[in-house]
């Protein structure tokens, strides 16, 4: 259960679209941003912060909390906006965004932000950290979890796949990583790039406990989050695979031929606001 | 009984060869040796720390990191040979309030997981000690196992300490210190059967203090690592030549102890010879000198140093011959210099 304050009774489509509607403001601001992939993983987001895990927005780094580690740091859009509308960094803060001397640079760094737990950027860091983390836990004695997003990207790395393996081998319960396969990344689509696919049988065969689900069905993430969490005790580490659309939640950015950093002209920005807008949830 | 084979060769009349073996011990013929005095000290410092934890890459035994393995069982990682992993899970359990000592070899930490390094343990400023057997050319295996760049690669990357230890007592002395510091720290490792030099001296390691060993008017040798015990023993055997040598020891690369070298290279009228286990290219010799150009402090000056090659396979002591950093190749090039 989460401990947010505000706005505690609010659904958790309303928190995805806030999520949202913050990190257009974000992109607004310097004219660019990862705003298709901030706009795909909202709903991720949202499912973290409001429904699966543990924090304190006036105390990010409270030792009960959970650990959320943003491996693809040039997601650091999405996940202020989160952390935005978690409270534990102020609204008006985002007006700051890629700006000189502002806490919210455009990829995330552990010494910058309040609740950014890990410095990304080099892609392939944030699962090899996560395992440190669950370890140095489970030698606490602390029943807190370490989450962790990825890219799909990432799995190109060979990195990754050794903190998988040894995830397993440790046998991290309290590990739950969600990779987002928005099937894009810098070259073009992820699958054509390097082929990764059949995932869930891949990671399945190191010893995970692997959930594919539709990134942008709340009610589907929310089901996963439960289930991952469930593990624990199991000795089993959790993969949620969450299948996203770049852009989801505004139509003409859904439309837009796929690229890993999409275009949006200055005049699209408010336009995008509108479309979003239209769609509030209550 | 079977008769012995007509074709095996005869092995014990045969005088031994010369081998480029991964493994080989650095301690010269009769010299005194202390066992694994990084796993002994590890051990001290973890039975009144519970934050210490030990952490290696399938290279315990390699770096005497099993001597901790065997008396903290339940504080020792296993990472498999995976050293992006090794490090990155390093920051993870810094992050916790942790104190990992990791270990590997100098060229897998340096060349293969310097972007973990850099990112999630300098950058983020976690408390990890890397501590990496193999240092420079102490490996006659060749190039994939000889970091002779290390130094220059660690020198580079913010929030970096970094320690290049003669002897035992260097190394027994810096691992406390290391867990004193707060902040990652890159220590190169001696391991196995390490000499024992420093103790006559009347030497204690300070974290980024240099050492005066010997005093010389004629010639100082600045040095660090395995090669300021070489320096001694050429100091000791020019005094044959009537050659005055001194021994300025500097175990800390970084920060350098910059007034203790401006001192020591101010004194007129003798020659500094910088001498490092590592490429001439960003190490201990670079250092000094951009120091001393900086501060206006302009003494006869010579590096000695790797050269900027591939190094070759072969026993150490030929190798070392080679490549002039012998004690008997240090003294030719006193001699030269000095004519």
């Amino acid at each position: 259960m989460s401990t947010a304050s505000i706005g505690h009774n609010l659904s958790l489509e309303r928190r995805a679209w806030n999520i949202r509607r913050h990190a257009l403001l974000m992109g607004e601001v310097q004219g660019q941003g990862y705003i298709a992939q901030a706009l795909d993983i909202a709903d991720v987001l949202a499912t973290a912060y409001f429904h699966a895990m543990t924090f304190r927005p006036d105390d990010p780094y409270w030792e009960g909390r959970d650990r959320f580690l943003l491996s693809n740091g040039h997601y650091a859009i999405a996940l202020y906006a989160a952390l935005i509308e978690a409270g534990i960094i102020p609204e008006e803060e985002l007006e700051t965004y890629g700006s000189d001397e502002s806490r919210l640079p455009m990829s995330g760094m552990a010494s910058y932000t309040p609740g950014m737990e890990m410095s990304g950027g080099s892609l392939g860091l944030g699962l090899s950290i996560a395992v440190g983390k669950g370890l140095g836990l489970k030698r606490k004695g602390s029943h807190s979890r370490v989450y962790t997003l990825f890219s799909d990207g990432e799995l190109d790395e060979g990195s990754v796949w050794e903190a998988i393996m040894s995830a397993a081998h440790f046998k991290l319960d309290n590990l739950i990583a969600i990779v987002d396969v928005n099937n894009q990344q810098a070259d073009g689509p992820s699958t054509t790039v390097m082929a990764f696919e059949p995932l869930t049988d891949k990671l399945e065969a190191f010893g995970w406990f692997v959930q594919r689900v539709d990134g942008n069905d709340l009610a589907a993430v929310r089901d996963a989050f439960d289930a991952a969490k469930a593990q624990m005790g199991s000795g089993k580490p959790s993969m949620i695979i969450a299948d996203t659309l770049m852009g989801k939640g505004v139509p003409f950015l859904e439309a837009r031929e796929k690229n890993h950093f999409i275009r949006v002209e200055a005049n699209e920005w408010q336009l995008a606001l509108a479309a979003l807008d239209e769609r509030k949830p209550s | 009984m079977k008769p012995a084979s007509q074709s095996a060769p005869a092995g014990a009349a045969k005088p031994r060869l010369t081998t480029s073996a991964m493994i080989a011990s650095i301690a010269s013929e009769g010299q005194r040796t202390k066992p694994a005095p990084f796993g002994h000290a590890l051990n001290a410092l973890a039975s009144a720390d519970a934050r210490i934890v030990g952490m290696t890459a399938d290279l315990g035994k390699y770096t005497d990191l099993h001597i901790f393995a065997q008396a903290h069982p339940d504080r020792f990682y296993q990472m498999g040979m995976a050293e992006q992993l090794l490090f990155g899970a390093a920051s993870g359990l810094a992050s916790e309030g942790f104190t990992p000592f990791c270990t590997t070899y100098a060229v897998f930490a340096s060349r293969r997981a310097y972007d973990f390094i850099h990112q999630t343990i300098a950058e983020e400023d976690r408390n990890v000690k890397i501590a990496c057997a193999l240092p420079g050319l102490t490996s006659g295996y060749g190039p994939s196992h000889q970091a002779t760049e290390d130094l220059a690669l660690f020198r580079a990357m913010p929030n970096m300490v970094v320690i290049d230890p003669c002897d035992a007592l260097d190394i027994e002395q810096a691992v406390p210190a290391m867990a004193a510091h707060q902040g990652p720290v890159y220590m190169r490792l001696l391991r196995g059967q390490v000499p024992l030099v420093l103790d006559e001296y009347g030497y204690t390691f300070e974290l980024g203090k240099a050492k005066l060993l010997r005093d010389g008017y004629e010639v100082l040798f600045i040095s660090s690592g395995i090669m300021t015990m070489r320096a001694l023993e050429a100091a000791k055997a020019l005094e044959a030549d009537r050659i005055d040598v001194g021994v300025l020891h500097v175990p800390t690369i970084k920060p350098l102890d910059t007034q203790a070298l401006l001192d020591a290279c101010a004194k007129p009228g003798r020659l500094v010879i910088v001498a490092e286990n590592h490429t001439v290219n960003g190490g201990l010799g670079e250092a000094v000198a951009g120091l001393l150009m900086r501060e206006g402090v302009h003494p006869a000056f010579r590096m000695i140093g790797l050269p900027d090659e591939f190094l070759a396979a072969g026993a150490l002591p030929t190798l070392h011959d080679r490549y002039g950093i012998s004690t008997e190749a240090l003294c030719t090039q006193v001699r030269a210099w000095l004519k």
